[in-house]
């Protein structure tokens, strides 16, 4: 290369939306309806489910049978990246953990989530415990946006009139399978409430929607879905946005910078292709970050410019700070009553079909706040490792064959085993709040850059006892559930040794609190309307600008904030046309 | 979109004839493994990279002959026929082991070491290596190595490859066709999920 040169489009549009997941796809599918003339820059390549999602594959359609070697959560998995991207490393801080799950795809990581989707309730906007800062806004401010994601997305779910579990518009849930039958019965004992779930899959047809289809229950949500019949960006948002004729989206760009004027406003952005690594850029009056929390504070803070030395929206240099995930804890084994059981089709849907919300509050305990607990467990198509470490249980039941009470074995008594054991699994897993603290960051490595030249993220988290007490409450719980419905628990307990088995920072894929919302300038990054408080035409629609998040998996509040930053946008416009 | 159109969509509604959900639709033809000995076609939804991985693996070639011809004898020792479904070699396992030992390279090394050890424990006990023992000398070994519950300390590196073996046999064996059948797994096609029938429920106590 002897020149670079940068293209330039003189186009000015209206928005460009960074980014095509949960946050980027709603702004974009909003404004694009609404008239507005919409770029979409996505770093990664197009993805249509109809088209790509690898659903009903078997595992002997491919010679590694569903490993995860090209894939994370397996090679039939939707989502194309991972912990690890070629070419673009992050970094962390010694004695410090953070693992960065990054999907370069049209709707992103959108295309593989659990479809789990709980509302954040009035406690969690709003602290009771003052423990972490108050949201600028109630839940009850919230409500009507969480009610019109309800309605334009579907979700299925019954009306429990819980505490800080605020209920939705539902389709009806799944029924329980039988390993949730043995759960409800064995949580009910141990004082631990299980209800129906509340995911975002279309058990019945979506009124007033002729796009997408109703679930045929394949329980393969996480290979996104050719008939739409669950919610991934892609095939809810993007491509109906598209449709409009008011949404461009260009795939392979990924975003370098935001570029700024003398006066400190947006102008457009500056990307690299890259399939060709040629130079872009491309103006619009505003501009939306939907990059996912870590991705968008990059962006920001490699936005560097006379304006804004510290990076765009960083002149309180919180930009990357509180960056918070889930909690994460489980336990697995097998149901004695299971062996041998009948076989029938239980795929049932992709998300879950029971959970149990955290009711109890948090008297007495010696963490804040809490979490809720995910089951698993059945009759699921064989994968490869589905049937590994057969040695570690097979011995902890009576033989009823007269063979050694032996653990591992071979031959037509081993494949006997194989036979007895399927479907006989059972588990759980905790998803809680961690708290958002300052000291707990991302900011941008000093030394190092990716592939396009672009300066990488280095993180900064380690967990605190209250993320730690409360691993430990979700272990002891759990042993008393799968105690109390007779399961026999073959993943070992987690001691103080492992955290009570606490998941690495990142690894629930939760992250969030990177640009948070906030009324006060100094201590925030973003207004209540993800407006970046020194940048008013840049907003922010991912999970940056959570201020905390509850124990809520997070994408129905992306997607009713970005709803709500988006109309702010359009009502913005209005006045100045007015 | 109702149900009717939404099986229509995924194409598995031919001509208004329902009667193709009944069967295994989704299934491609015959009851046997399809044998995977190239990279397929480059089909929709699969990354270039791995495409690309794919086809370079099949291109390579890990074990020698002797290696292949012991895991064929080993793996049909742990998964052999019996009247319900074949035994591990008739339905492509060795295979299935070559190709995911270069997918999964941290197999390689304790695979390959493994079955030296075997053969040198082999020619030390019986004075040849494991594949030319009779029968009842190969199982008097495979009894010292596949029980880790009652296997003495000093074989545990025996117990240790026998474990991957095991893992690595029944993941090839019940990720085919075959054992999916034997497996009873009778999923992975459209349906409708009403929850669990009322016999079984009545049987495990959820229904009075």
């Amino acid at each position: 290369m002897t020149s670079l040169q940068i293209i330039e489009d003189s186009t000015v549009y209206d928005a460009i939306v960074v980014g095509s997941g949960a946050g980027g796809g709603m702004a974009g599918y909003i404004l694009a309806n609404a008239g507005l003339k919409v770029l979409m820059l996505e770093a990664g390549p197009f993805f249509d489910p109809a088209k790509d999602a690898l659903q009903l594959r078997w595992p002997y359609e491919s010679p590694r049978r569903g490993a995860s070697t090209t894939r994370p959560f397996g090679e039939f998995d939707a989502a194309f990246g991972g912990w690890q991207l070629e070419g673009e490393p992050y970094t962390t801080e010694t004695g410090t953990e953070f693992d960065w799950f990054r999907a370069r795809m049209l709707g992103g990581r959108t295309n593989h989530w659990g479809r789990i989707s709980l509302r954040m309730g009035p406690d969690d906007f709003k602290p009771k415990d003052g423990l972490t800062d108050e949201w600028p806004f109630s839940y009850e401010e919230v409500k009507p946006f969480y009610d019109r994601v309800d309605r334009l997305v579907g979700i299925y779910g019954t009306v429990e009139n819980l505490p800080n579990e605020p209920d939705g518009i539902f389709l009806k849930p799944p029924a329980p399978r039988l390993n949730e039958h043995y759960i409800m019965r064995g949580a009910e004992k141990s004082g631990v409430k299980v209800i129906p779930g509340r995911g975002a899959v279309l058990t019945e047809a979506l009124p007033g929607n002729k796009d997408r289809g109703t679930c045929f229950y394949c329980g393969q949500c996480g290979r996104s879905c050719k008939v739409y019949g669950d919610f991934s960006s892609s095939s809810c948002l993007v491509i109906p946005a598209m449709k409009t004729g008011n949404l461009t989206v260009i795939d392979n760009a990924m975003v370098r910078e935001v570029l700024t004027n003398d006066e400190g406003l947006a102008t457009g952005v500056s990307y690299v292709n890259t399939k060709d690594l040629k130079e872009y850029s491309v103006k619009a009056k505003t501009i939306i970050l939907g990059a996912s929390a870590c991705e968008s504070a990059r962006l920001m803070l490699n936005s560097k410019s006379k304006a804004h030395p510290g990076g765009v929206g960083n002149s309180t240099g919180l930009v990357g700070k509180y960056l918070h995930d889930s909690t994460g804890a489980g336990l697995g084994g097998f149901l004695p009553q299971l062996l041998d059981r009948k076989r029938y089709n239980e795929d049932g849907v992709g998300s879950v079909h029971v959970y149990s919300p955290w009711i109890q509050g948090n008297k007495k305990l010696d963490f804040a706040r809490g979490y809720h607990i995910e089951y698993w467990g059945g009759m699921h198509m064989p994968s490869y490792g589905s049937h590994h470490g057969i040695q570690n249980y097979n011995n902890k039941v009576p033989r009823t064959d007269g063979m050694p009470q032996e653990s591992g074995g071979y031959g037509a008594a081993l494949k006997q085993d194989y036979r007895r054991f399927y479907g006989a699994s059972v588990g759980m897993d905790g998803r809680g709040t961690a708290i958002a603290r300052k000291e707990n960051y991302c900011e941008i490595d000093p030394t190092k850059v990716d592939k396009f030249g672009i300066p990488i993220l280095k993180f900064n988290y380690k967990w605190s006892n209250e993320e730690i007490n409360q691993a430990k409450h979700m272990i002891d719980t759990f042993q008393e559930i799968m105690h109390n419905m007779g399961a026999v628990i073959t993943s070992g307990i987690p001691g103080a040794d492992t955290l009570y088995g606490l998941a690495t920072p990142g690894k629930i894929i939760h992250e969030g609190g990177t640009t948070r919302m906030g009324n006060d300038p100094k201590t925030s990054v973003l207004n209540k309307w993800g407006q970046a408080h020194d940048c008013k035409n840049l907003y922010v629609v991912d999970a940056g600008p959570f201020v905390q998040q509850g124990d809520k998996n997070l994408t129905w509040t992306i997607l009713a904030l970005s709803m709500r930053s988006a109309e702010h946008i359009l009502e913005q416009k209005n006045k100045l046309n007015s | 979109m109702n149900r009717r159109d939404t099986l229509k969509a995924l194409g598995l509604l031919a001509a208004g004839s329902a009667a193709v959900l009944a069967n295994n639709s989704c299934d491609s033809k015959g009851n046997k493994t399809p044998a995977l000995t190239d990279a397929a076609d480059k089909m929709p939804g699969i990354q270039e990279f791995e495409y690309e991985r794919t086809k370079q693996l099949y291109e390579e070639t890990y074990f020698n002959e002797h290696e292949m011809a012991t895991i064929t004898v080993l793996a049909d020792i742990i998964i052999p026929k019996d009247d319900k479904s074949p035994a591990a070699s008739e339905v492509g396992v060795p295979e299935f082991i070559e190709f995911i030992v270069k997918d999964i390279p941290d197999h390689k090394l304790p695979m390959r070491g493994g079955l030296k050890w075997l053969d040198v424990y082999s020619l030390n006990n019986f004075k040849n290596v494991f594949i030319n023992l009779k029968p009842e000398e190969q199982i008097a070994i495979v009894d010292e190595i596949a029980y880790p519950s009652k296997a003495k300390p000093e074989m545990a590196q025996g117990v240790n490859f026998f474990n991957r073996m095991r893992d690595l046999t029944a993941s090839g064996f019940y990720t085919s066709k075959e054992g999916i059948a034997d497996l009873g797994y009778v999923g992975n096609r459209p349906g409708v999920w009403t929850g669990v029938p009322p016999d079984i429920l009545k049987e495990h106590g959820f229904l009075s």
